[in-house]
């Protein structure tokens, strides 16, 4: 099945979506879905069975910064039935990255979307686990974001010292020194 | 008589445990010995090698891709430079094909026995692993023969090879595969039929073939569940389909049936190897003619201009990609891997994505565990051949 027809059927299968070809340098045919429509055209991507994408084998994204519609989230598929592979994209604004999650609809998606969330910031609406996967729980900022720094230098951690008054301090070295001597 | 009172115990296991290859910590919930929950936590080993490799030049990706799963180095190269290829548009010759599916092959191979030998030591047979590590020493050999280094080669290239095969390569390898033969029977002869590892193994960290699907392992875990999916052979590149080989499957998707697999994949391999190597002439071509991309022999970069005025740029400024993404798709040891690679037109990526078979499989482990006995959960461990360096990335 070539990417026009794969086109044809997906837009049958999924009514209420827009979905528009792009062109691919690999085996992949690629599509870009709008973002209020990717559960649907998910659904039908596996259910239809002309189509059956079992598979998702890659989620992941892009950060296209400092262009806008910053992000582009991909989900590549595949199909083992008829041997296609898609590649599935959606548009994201620097602004409002969120888009709905398709952990419903593939399971291996939801360690997948967690890493894209831990690295790139962009939230998945619904998802049943929305932490962080790689970064340490306390991380601050999205570090595969083009404007995260390489190298952060941050001051040092310094704790600052106790804040004792000449009295005390003498007042402790006496008290010190009494209860050693019994 | 007081009433017996019951609880559940949490038990942290890792992330410094001998059998968790790496770091993996699991949280299990235990009622007596079975296991009621498990949350596995990663990331210790997280070196954020996907936002290094936006720094570097394409050719000096290599070394890295090639340290994030530390024990499948030259298929993580291959993968890379495929899609580098894709993007750039080349054909690679077709002895370098060759050449590629050999070292492949060779490293699956160097994966499995790694894997069956640690996986046999923690389920008790300690032989197992000194008979493995026997012969993986060997293709370290090789390695070291063609590279001058071990674990991490690099010797594949975008455009093809670093160089020329060394004098004596066939012959290594040759020696090598009439030697394995035999000594693939012998772990046999120590596993397949020892009622020790039948019981620990038979029927236990079963993932269903629907459960596979879902959680899309698509590898050696998912063939022994009965998903018959192997790249090789579906979406076939560097001429697998000229090939004669069988892609092994069984139904159980137990632990037995992992072993099953894998170790059938190492006769197939073997005869893939074996194939590969009548086709490679001793020398010949081993990149593409291409002057931006692949650099001048050295004995023209010390006699001629040109040849060191193209050896200095391709060292100082690298070669540009077009811009678009590309992912190529290989058969790994652990499965498909490949990676995504999106270029912005010059002569640095803009981002690579490595597609993880131990990270999906590591995700699936809670499935397998759950409601089996904590001593099991080594068994599991070992069978999905985690690697946590291609975990965390």
């Amino acid at each position: 099945m070539d990417g026009s027809a794969l086109l044809a059927l997906l837009q049958q299968a999924a009514p209420g979506a827009t979905i528009e070809s792009a062109p691919t340098a690999d085996v992949h045919t690629t599509i870009y879905v709008s973002r209020d429509h990717v559960v649907e055209v998910a659904r039908a991507l596996r259910d239809t069975p002309e189509l059956r994408f079992a598979f998702l084998a890659e989620l992941t994204a892009v950060d296209l910064w400092p262009r806008e519609p910053r992000f582009e989230a991909v989900y590549v598929l595949v199909s083992i039935e008829h041997r296609l592979r898609l590649r599935m994209k959606v548009r994201l604004h620097g602004a409002d990255a969120h888009v709905a999650t398709v952990s419903s609809i593939w399971p291996a998606a939801n360690w997948l979307e967690r890493e894209v969330w831990d690295l790139f910031g962009i939230v998945f609406d619904g998802h049943p686990d929305p932490r962080r996967l790689l970064m340490p729980e306390d991380w601050e900022g999205f570090p595969l974001r083009k404007d995260s720094p390489v190298q952060i230098r941050r001051p040092p951690h310094v704790t600052e010292a106790l804040q004792v008054t000449q009295e005390e301090f003498a007042a402790n070295l006496e008290h010190d020194r009494l209860t050693r001597r019994r | 008589m007081p009433e017996l009172r019951t609880e559940t115990m949490t038990v942290n296991m890792g992330p410094q445990h001998p059998s968790t290859h790496g770091v993996l910590r699991l949280v299990l919930t235990l009622d007596g010995e079975t296991v009621c929950s498990a949350s596995p936590t990663i990331g210790f080993l997280h070196t954020g090698i996907e936002k290094t490799t936006e720094q570097k030049k394409w050719q000096q990706v290599i070394p890295l891709v090639e340290r994030m799963d530390y024990l499948s180095a030259q298929s993580n190269s291959m993968a890379f430079c495929m899609s580098v290829e894709k993007l750039l548009g080349v054909e690679i010759p077709e002895r370098v094909k060759n050449i590629r599916v050999l070292l492949a092959e060779l490293q699956r191979i160097n994966s499995h026995l790694v894997w069956l030998g640690t996986h046999g030591m923690e389920v008790g047979a300690v032989s197992v692993m000194l008979y493995c590590f026997r012969e993986r020493e060997l293709l370290l050999n090789i390695n070291e023969m063609i590279a001058g280094f071990r674990l991490f080669p690099s010797y594949m290239r975008v455009g093809g090879l670093r160089e020329d095969l060394p004098r004596g390569f066939h012959e290594a390898v040759r020696s090598f595969l009439d030697r394995f033969a035999g000594k693939l029977d012998e772990y046999e002869d120590l596993l397949t039929r020892n009622e020790i590892y039948l019981k620990r193994t038979q029927g236990v960290g079963v993932i269903s073939k629907e459960d596979a699907v879902a959680y899309s392992l698509l590898g050696p875990i998912a063939r022994a569940a009965g998903v018959d999916y192997d790249v090789r052979k579906v979406f076939p590149y560097l001429g697998y389909e000229t090939y004669d080989f069988n892609v092994p499957t069984k139904t159980a998707g137990d632990v037995y049936a992992r072993y099953q697999v894998r170790v059938a994949e190492m006769r197939e391999s073997m005869k893939i190897c074996r194939q590969a190597l009548d086709r490679i002439t001793p020398t010949g071509k081993w990149a593409i003619d291409d002057p931006r991309i692949t650099p001048p022999p050295k004995d023209r970069v010390y006699t001629e201009m040109e040849a060191l005025i193209q050896h200095f740029l391709i060292y100082s400024q690298g070669f540009t990609v077009p811009a678009g993404e590309a992912y190529v798709p290989v058969e790994g040891p652990r499965g498909e891997q490949g990676f995504s690679v999106f270029s912005d037109g010059t002569n640095r990526p803009w981002r690579i994505k490595s597609r993880a078979p131990s990270l999906l499989a590591c995700q699936a482990l809670e499935r397998m565990i759950v409601g089996g006995l904590i001593a099991d959960v080594i068994a599991v461990i070992g069978s999905i051949d985690v690697v946590m360096g291609d975990v965390d990335r």
